[in-house]
C-alpha cells in the first residue's frame, strides 16, 4: 500500500515546499524593510509579464534542463552526479572547439556537430569518476566534485594559454564565425512590425532541451537499457540476479548523464556568448541537483522545475535592478528554494504522509 | 501452580493505517507452562509480542502480569516487569565478549569491574542450573549461533526475567542444536518460568508446548491444549481450510544427468573459501534436495550456478560445459544455457520491489526476443502476457500494475515461480521456495514444482527446512562448510542422521563419497 496518492507525491509536496520557501523568503524581505508583495509583483512582472522577460526566464530553464535531466539519469541508477558543473565547463570546450575549428557551412549543421561535441566532452568527463566507481569502488560523490575543480582548472588553462586570441585582454576565446550563430528567440519569432523577446538570449536549444526531456522519458520507461538501470538502482543483488553488469550499468549511466550536463553549454556558449568564457555554467550544474530532486528524476517534473527556477533567476535579477534589495539576499531566496524543495524535502512529505493515512484510515 | 496467569492480554488491538494487525485479542498464560503461538507470516504473532515488550502501543486493551495491570509503554518497563525477550535477529555486540554483552544496559554504576564479577558469578549459577553452558570470556563473533542464542537467554535471565518470549527461536539452529535449545526450555520451565514460542514450525509445537494459540489475520482463531490437537487441526486454524501437509507426488523415474557439477570452488571477496571442491549430479525428472544449517556455502552454490561470480572447476549442462570465469559467466548467459532460478532472496534478488509485478515477469529475460525489439521494451504485450501468467499461478490480486511490494510474501513467490518455471528450463535452482510463505501458498509452490520434475526436469533445492526437504526431494545432499559431506535418500535416513551430518560429523566412510 502506499502511503499517498501519487499526485499528492508529484504536485502537493513541491508546492507546499516552495509555499514554505516563500513565507521565509517575505520574512527575510520585510526583516530589510521592503515590501514582499511589491518584490513578488517585481519578479513576476520582470519574469513573466513580458515576452523580453520570458525569454531570459527560458533560457536560463533551458540550462537547468539539461543538468535537471543529467542529475536525474544518474539518480536512477542510484548515483549522486554532483559534477555536472564540470562536465557542462568541458561540455563548453567541446562546443568551442567545434566552432572555431570546423568551417561549418550553416548553423543548423554547426549546431549537430556541436551537440555531438558538447555531448562527446561532458560524457567524457564523467567517464573516469564512474570508472573508478565501477571498479574500484571510489565514491562518486567525492571524485565527481573534485573534477569539477579540475575542470575549472583545465578550462582555466585553455582559455588563458591556448585560446585566447592574441592581445586579448579577458581570458576567452574568440567570437565564434557567423555561420555557427543559432536563431534566437526574438529571430524565430518576431515579425516585421513586431518585434517580440527583443534582446533576450532564449535560443533554439530550448528545443533540443525539450527533446532531450522526450529521449530521456524513452530512455528510462521504455527501453531495455531504462528498465537495466532503473533495476540496478533499486537493487544491486538484483540487477546480479538478472544478469547486469554493475560495472556497465555504472558507467553507462554516467556517460548519458555527464552527456546531458555537457549538452547544457549549447545554449550558454553558443547559444548565448557565442564565444567560451570563464564560469559560463554559473553555477547551474548544482542547480540542476535541486531541479531533480523537486521534479521527482521525471522529465516532466524536471521540466516544471526547471522553468520555476528560470523564473527566479530572472526575477531575481529584475528585483537586483529596481529594489534596493542587495544581490546576495536574492541569493539567499533562491538557496531557500534549492533548501525546502530539495534537502528539506521529508519535513514536508513525512506529516503530509501521515495526514493521508490518518484519512484513509478514516474512510476505511 | 496456581490460577493466576502470568501474562493475561484482554482485548487487545492495534492498527497500523488501514491495516488491522491486532484484533481484540485474548490469552491467559498460566506460570510455569511453555505456550505456543502459531500463525502464517502477517498473522500478527509479532505484532502481539512488540506490544507485550513495549515496541508498539496497543490501541486497546490490558495487559495483567501476575494478577496485575500493567502499562508496557517501553522495553524498560517490559524488563522490570519481568519479561524477557530473545529475539529471531541477535541483538548482540559481536566484538565484546559474553559477559560484557549480558551486563550490557544493566552495569550496576561507573565503574565496569564490579558488575562483571558478579555477572561471571551469575553466569556460573544459570549455566548448571539450566544447561546454558558458554564460556564468558569468549567474543561474541567467536561463538556458534546455537551459543548466540544462549546469550540471549542468558542476557533475559541475567535481568530477572521470569517470562521469556522467544520469537522463531530454532530458524538458525541445526536440529542437535534446537533439540538441546528445548532442553533448557525444558529445564527452565521446570523452575516456574513461564515461556511464550512464536513459531510457524507445527513440530515444535507438538513437540515442546503444554497450549497452543493460533492466530489468523490478526485475531486469536484458537487455544487448545496441545495434548488435545493435531498438526492437521492447527494447520487448519492457521490457514482456515484443510491443507494437505504432505506433498502428493509419485516416485521420481530419473533420466540422464542434465546438470554435472564437478569440484566446484568458489573464494568470496574476502578472501574465504566458501565452497570447497563440491560434486553433484542431477538428472532430469529429480529434485535434489540440499539440506544444511545456513551459512554453510549454499547460498554460494546458488549464487554461481545462477552466475552471480566466478568460480573453479566444471559445470555441465546437457553435457557442454558452461563458463565459470570469462565473459558467459553472468545471469543472463545462464538463463540462455536453460537454468532458471528462484533465487533465496526474493526481495533483494529475485524481484525488483518498486517494480509492478509486469515489470517484474521479465527480470532477467528482459533483453530477450519475447519483452521487446531493438532497443525497447514491448510493454503492451509483456504486460498482456503477465495478465495471463498471474492467472494459471493464482497470484491474488491479479492484478499486473501493482508494485512487487504490495504483494504477500507467498504471492511474491508465486511471481518469480510463474516466471522462472514459464520459461520451461531444463534446470531450476529454488532456494527457501517457501520461506516467509504462509501455508496456503505453499501447498501450491510444492505441487509445481513436482509438476516442472514431473516434465522431465533437472531441480536443485536448497531449504533450511528439514521438512521441506524431506517432503520434496528425491535425493538429499547434506552441506557443511562448503562441502558435500555425504548423499542420502529420504527413505533410507530420518533427521537425526542428516542433523549429524549438517553438524559436520560422518560415520567415517562417507567422504570419500563427496
Amino acid at each position: 500500500m502506499d502511503k499517498m496518492p501519487a499526485w499528492a507525491d508529484a504536485v502537493l509536496v513541491p508546492l507546499i515546499s516552495i509555499l514554505l520557501a516563500a513565507i521565509l523568503s517575505a520574512l527575510v524581505i520585510l526583516a530589510i524593510g521592503e515590501s514582499p508583495t511589491e518584490a513578488l509583483w517585481l519578479m513576476i512582472d520582470g519574469a513573466l509579464m513580458r515576452s523580453s522577460g520570458w525569454g531570459y526566464t527560458l533560457y536560463y530553464a533551458t540550462n537547468f534542463i539539461f543538468t535537471g535531466l543529467a542529475v536525474s539519469v544518474a539518480f536512477h541508477a542510484r548515483m549522486f552526479n554532483i559534477g555536472g558543473e564540470g562536465q557542462a565547463m568541458i561540455g563548453g570546450l567541446g562546443v568551442a572547439l567545434a566552432c572555431l575549428f570546423i568551417p561549418w557551412p550553416h548553423w543548423s549543421l554547426a549546431l549537430l556537430g556541436a551537440t555531438g561535441a558538447a555531448a562527446l566532452f561532458g560524457a567524457a568527463w564523467a567517464w573516469l569518476p564512474a570508472y573508478l566507481q565501477a571498479k574500484r569502488g571510489s565514491h562518486i560523490v567525492i571524485t565527481t566534485i573534485m573534477f569539477n575543480f579540475i575542470a575549472a582548472a583545465v578550462l582555466n588553462y585553455m582559455l588563458v594559454n591556448v585560446l585566447r586570441p592574441k592581445g586579448a585582454m579577458d581570458p576567452a576565446t574568440a567570437k565564434f564565425p557567423e555561420a555557427t550563430h543559432l536563431p534566437t528567440f526574438q529571430d524565430m519569432f518576431s515579425t516585421a512590425e513586431n518585434v517580440i523577446f527583443r534582446g533576450s538570449p532564449a535560443n533554439i536549444t530550448f528545443f533540443i532541451a525539450l527533446l532531450a526531456c522526450v529521449a530521456v522519458w524513452v530512455l528510462i520507461w521504455r527501453t531495455r537499457l531504462g528498465y537495466e538501470i532503473r533495476a540496478f538502482g533499486h537493487s544491486e543483488t538484483g540487477a546480479l540476479y538478472a544478469g547486469i553488469s554493475p560495472v556497465k550499468i555504472t558507467v553507462v549511466a554516467m556517460l548519458i548523464s555527464g552527456g546531458l550536463a555537457g549538452l547544457m553549454a549549447l545554449n550558454t556558449t553558443m547559444g548565448e556568448a557565442e564565444r567560451l568564457v570563464l564560469n559560463a555554467t554559473e553555477g547551474a550544474g548544482f542547480i540542476g541537483i535541486a531541479v531533480a530532486l523537486m521534479g521527482r528524476s521525471h522529465p516532466v517534473g524536471v521540466l516544471l522545475a526547471a522553468l520555476l527556477f528560470g523564473f527566479l533567476y530572472q526575477g531575481g535579477a529584475e528585483l537586483a535592478l529596481w529594489t534596493n534589495i542587495p544581490r546576495e539576499l536574492i541569493t539567499v531566496i533562491q538557496a531557500l528554494v534549492i533548501l525546502f524543495t530539495g534537502a528539506l524535502d521529508n519535513m514536508v512529505r513525512k506529516p503530509l504522509e501521515s495526514i493521508f493515512l490518518s484519512l484513509r484510515s478514516k474512510g476505511a | 501452580m496456581t490460577d493466576t496467569p502470568a501474562i493475561e492480554l484482554k482485548g487487545i488491538s492495534k492498527a497500523f493505517g488501514p491495516v488491522q494487525a491486532n484484533k481484540d485479542i485474548s490469552i491467559r498464560v498460566m506460570p510455569g507452562t511453555i505456550h505456543g503461538i502459531i500463525g502464517e507470516n502477517g498473522a500478527g504473532k509479532s505484532t502481539l509480542m512488540s506490544i507485550l515488550y513495549g515496541f508498539y502501543k496497543a490501541d486497546d486493551g490490558e495487559i495483567w502480569i501476575h494478577g496485575r495491570k500493567t502499562e508496557i509503554p517501553d522495553s524498560q518497563a517490559a524488563i522490570s516487569a519481568g519479561i524477557g525477550m530473545v529475539f529471531q535477529h541477535f541483538k548482540l555486540v559481536q566484538n565484546f565478549s559474553v559477559l560484557e554483552n549480558v551486563i550490557l544496559g544493566a552495569e550496576d554504576g561507573g565503574l565496569l569491574q564490579p558488575s562483571l564479577s558478579k555477572a561471571r558469578g551469575v553466569l556460573k549459577h544459570l549455566a548448571e542450573e539450566y544447561e546454558l553452558q558458554v564460556d564468558p570470556e569468549a567474543l561474541i563473533e567467536e561463538l556458534s549461533v546455537g551459543h548466540q542464542q544462549r546469550v540471549e537467554i542468558l542476557k533475559a535471565l541475567y535481568r530477572e526475567a521470569d517470562i521469556l518470549i522467544l520469537d522463531e527461536p530454532t530458524g538458525v539452529l541445526t536440529p542437535a542444536e534446537a533439540d538441546h535449545l528445548f532442553r533448557i526450555l525444558e529445564g527452565l520451565r521446570e523452575q516456574g518460568k513461564t515461556i511464550i514460542l512464536i513459531t510457524h514450525k507445527l513440530r515444535e509445537i507438538m513437540e515442546i508446548t503444554d497450549t497452543v494459540s493460533v492466530m489468523r489475520r490478526g485475531q486469536m482463531t484458537a487455544t487448545v491444549k496441545t495434548a488435545e490437537t493435531n498438526p492437521e487441526q492447527l494447520a487448519e486454524l492457521m490457514v482456515g481450510r484443510k491443507v494437505l501437509l504432505q506433498v502428493d507426488k509419485v516416485p521420481a523415474t530419473p533420466g540422464k544427468p542434465i546438470l554435472e557439477i564437478e569440484n566446484l570452488r568458489h573464494v568470496d571477496d574476502q578472501g574465504v573459501e566458501r565452497l570447497k571442491g563440491i560434486s553433484l549430479d542431477i538428472r532430469a525428472g529429480e529434485i535434489v534436495g540440499i539440506a544444511g544449517v545456513s551459512g554453510n556455502g549454499q547460498t554460494e552454490l546458488l549464487q554461481v550456478l545462477g552466475g552471480y561470480c566466478h568460480a573453479t572447476g566444471d559445470i555441465r549442462v546437457n553435457g557442454t560445459p558452461i563458463d565459470l570465469t570469462g565473459k558467459e559467466s553472468d545471469g543472463r548467459s545462464r538463463r540462455a544455457r536453460g537454468i532458471a532460478h528462484v533465487p533465496e532472496d526474493r526481495h533483494h534478488e529475485g524481484l525488483i520491489l518498486p517494480y509492478t509485478a509486469w515489470e517484474n515477469t521479465v527480470f532477467g529475460y528482459h533483453r530477450d526476443a519475447q519483452s521487446g525489439s531493438g532497443f525497447l521494451m514491448d510493454n503492451a504485450a509483456i504486460k498482456a502476457e503477465a495478465a495471463a501468467k498471474m492467472e494459471r499461478f493464482d497470484v491474488r490480486p491479479p492484478n499486473p500494475n501493482l508494485a512487487a511490494k504490495n504483494f504477500s510474501g507467498g504471492n511474491q513467490q508465486k511471481i518469480v515461480l510463474a516466471r522462472e518455471i514459464e520459461q520451461n528450463p531444463d534446470v531450476l535452482l529454488i532456494g527457501q521456495p517457501t520461506r516467509g510463505v504462509d501455508i496456503g501458498a505453499i501447498e501450491f509452490i510444492h505441487q509445481q514444482i513436482v509438476a516442472l520434475r514431473d516434465a522431465g526436469k533437472a531441480i536443485l533445492l536448497v531449504s533450511v527446512e528439514l521438512d521441506e526437504i524431506f517432503s520434496l526431494s528425491d535425493r538429499i545432499a547434506v552441506m557443511f562448510d562448503g562441502q558435500i559431506m555425504g548423499e542420502r535418500l529420504p527413505s533410507e535416513t530420518d533427521q537425526t542422521e542428516l542433523g549429524l551430518l549438517m553438524a559436520g560429523m560422518t560415520n567415517g566412510q562417507e567422504k570419500a563419497h563427496g
